[in-house]
């Protein structure tokens, strides 16, 4: 490991240092409170703190909750601690020679990989003005390490009217209830038999009132985004409608893809919705860059679809389907995910155009594995598939 | 005790645990406060309970979570049967109402569940609770107010407070998120799928007559094994059936009989789909590579 940061000659001491720390990792994410301060430093009084091993163990067991927060720890504690922060926001983005032969509406020259190390570079949205659909297609697997600002896309008002939406097609989606009646402790009626059953322990007083309800068969969307430089156009509307399907469900689960996958479930969670933004952009950092739809989804359906995507579950995904991976990848990725008994809708902002085919390989792979796919670009479209997937 | 005397307290109880473990369970001992086990099943999250209770020589309380668990499961309830049998017993023998109100709101007809059972023994216990994850986030907030001041109000009774804090070890599987009150409360540790230095010192802990031959294949076979798309990964507890199952079959090389092999497969692989991924060819290139 490298050398240990050094701290100026005016720093108040350790306690400050590990304020700063807390603040550090405040800022990328993790929530963390006041009194965790008090703990790590408590905590690091325990074990042999010198060893930067020993530390980065011990204030990994207080800050982190979870386990995406305590894989990332690692890098977190040594960016601060040891030096590596100052290196880091030096680096150039690495282009990765990749096939170029294929589609994406942003330009050639467009603006994936100008503003390397500045982060939060004030990106003006000039981008999507001369991406927008025209010119020639090209894919790019490159990742957009500029940081931008997702607050300039999404404003508040679309939230609030995209949660609308999300809450009318929630409703839609969601199964009637139950005709079957199970024990439940704060059930509408009461279960006689069982009561009278269970009266004869006590002498056939019904001490107990057993009672039992229709149970709801909620179904959980999971929204599944690409915000490759393709979709930078749609991004705004997708945006939204996840930031108030968050909002609108609090059993909904929500993904980001470009070249990888990240969960935003936790972030979008946040009350005030255009923080929610804000902490968004700060994951998303590779936003407008490459897409690699079918190395995403396979991830997601080896990963999380394990925990999140069960028989209940409608996954939605929107995507335009220009891939730089192998075609079939998206295909077996999306029979694995099927295999869950979950459904599938596919929103595809191009099927909106006049004499659209899904020719392009990715998306013809998916098509058999689809329950529904549909055209979405605005936040009316959004609204219209509410009878689409009553019918689900 | 430091973490590494920690460490080799639970070595000493057959438990490997790795060093990031040891020193989040160190802390947890150290600073009073819960910790919270994530993990994939079958990794030995809730080992780290049985073990660690043995090493402090103290009780293991556990408390199961499932899907609608309340607090007259989790907290306390009233012997009901014992009241009503009471009641009438007095009113036979013409007590006054007072008295017998008294006697049965007492602690003779309360009945101890988990949660007051580990507040109210003298010796800190090791309280488990385990696969949190499966109760509703009612009880959730209900257990958080509970790990907060360690007290348990009961109307009839008045307020019980801790005699001594219990360990708490809290487990999940993550099939759900758990709220952000609950981790921040906790130290939280990942536990996963062991590497196999780690793994096969497990094997030797518990199977103690495995040749290192054959035991350096298990693991070697086993940890190929879940690199494989598996739906259910074996975890530590499979892998422990699979080397029985082997000493069982009285098999002393994994290339030696593949029919035998695949009969084993039973103790690793738990699903219909993952049986028929994994075929003889299958288990034979692992297990030569393995070898």
């Amino acid at each position: 490991m490298s050398r240990v940061t050094k701290f100026a000659a005016r720093d108040p001491g350790p306690a400050a240092r590990m304020a700063g720390f807390m603040a550090h990792l405040r800022d990328n994410g993790l929530r963390i409170g006041a009194a965790e301060t008090d703990v790590a430093l408590a905590a690091l009084g325990r074990v042999d703190a010198a060893r930067p091993d020993m530390a980065r163990a011990a204030l990994r067991a207080v800050c982190t909750g979870c386990k995406d927060d305590a894989q990332r720890f690692g890098a977190l504690f040594d960016a601060f601690w040891m030096d590596i922060g100052r290196v880091r926001t030096k680096t150039i983005p690495t282009q990765t020679s990749g096939s170029d032969s294929m589609h994406s509406s942003r330009d050639a020259k467009g603006e994936t990989n100008d503003s390397g190390g500045q982060a939060n570079a004030a990106d003006t949205g000039q981008g999507e003005a001369d991406s927008d659909g025209e010119g020639k297609l090209i894919a790019t697997d490159i990742r957009n390490l500029s940081r931008r600002d997702l607050r300039e896309l999404v404003r508040a008002e679309d939230i609030a009217e995209a949660e609308e939406v999300a809450r009318r097609l929630g409703r839609a989606m969601r199964d009637r209830r139950s005709r079957r009646r199970i024990a439940a402790r704060k059930g509408a009626g009461l279960d006689f038999r069982k009561t009278i059953r269970r009266s004869l322990s006590s002498g056939g007083e019904p001490l107990h009132l057993f009672r039992k309800k229709r149970p709801d068969r909620d179904r959980k969307i999971v929204a599944i985004c690409d915000v490759s430089g393709s979709m930078s156009v749609y991004a705004q509307v997708f945006l939204a409608f996840i930031a108030g399907l968050m909002r609108s469900d609090p059993k909904s689960d929500a993904y980001l893809f470009h070249t990888r996958l990240v969960r935003i479930t936790e972030a979008l969670r946040d009350k005030d919705a255009m923080r929610a933004i804000g902490r968004l952009s700060l994951m998303a950092d590779g936003f407008g860059g490459g897409s690699k739809i079918g190395a995403c989804l396979t991830l997601f359906s080896q990963t999380y679809a394990r925990r999140f995507v069960d028989g209940r579950t409608v996954v939605l995904i929107m995507s335009d389907g220009y891939d730089t991976d192998p075609e079939d990848q998206v295909g077996t990725a999306l029979a694995a995910l099927r295999k869950r008994g979950c459904r599938i809708i596919w929103l595809n902002p191009l099927k909106g155009w006049r004499d659209y085919e899904p020719v392009s390989a990715g998306m013809a792979a998916a098509l058999p594995h689809l329950d529904l796919f549909c055209a979405a670009n605005t936040l009316a479209d959004l609204a219209a598939l509410e009878t689409e997937v009553t019918r689900l | 005790m430091t973490w590494t005397d920690l460490k080799t307290a639970l070595a000493a109880q057959d438990y490997v645990a790795s060093d990031d473990l040891a020193v989040a369970l160190h802390l947890a001992l150290s600073l009073g406060r819960p910790l919270l086990l994530e993990g994939a099943a079958g990794v030995g999250k809730t080992e780290v309970a049985r073990v660690l209770s043995a090493v402090r020589d103290t009780s293991l309380i556990r408390l199961q979570c499932y899907e609608g668990l309340d607090a007259s499961q989790a907290i306390y309830e009233w012997n009901y049967q014992r009241q009503l049998l009471a009641i009438r017993a007095a009113s036979e023998a013409g007590e006054a109402g007072k008295t017998v109100e008294d006697r049965i709101f007492s602690r003779d007809y309360l009945m101890e569940r988990p949660l007051l059972q580990a507040i109210t023994q003298d010796v800190p216990p090791v309280l488990l609770i385990d696969e949190i994850d499966r109760a509703d986030e009612e009880f959730e907030a209900f257990l958080l107010e509970i790990l907060a001041d360690f007290q348990i109000s009961i109307p009839e009774l008045g307020t019980i407070t801790a005699a001594s804090k219990p360990i708490v070890i809290l487990t999940s599987n993550g099939t759900r998120d758990l709220s952000d009150a609950l981790r921040r409360r906790c130290l939280f540790a990942y536990v996963d799928y062991p590497d196999p230095a780690t793994e096969l010192a497990i094997l030797r802990a518990r199977c103690a007559d495995v040749e290192t031959h054959l035991a350096e294949q298990i693991i070697g076979f086993v940890q190929a094994l879940r690199k494989e798309d598996l739906e259910k990964t074996p975890g530590i507890a499979e892998m422990l059936d699979f080397a029985a199952a082997l000493m069982g079959l009285g098999i002393a090389d994994l290339t030696q009989d593949p029919a035998a092999l695949q009969a084993t497969m039973a103790t690793l692989l738990k699903t219909q789909s993952d049986r028929a991924q994994i075929t003889p060819e299958v288990t034979a290139r692992i297990a030569g590579k393995a070898a």
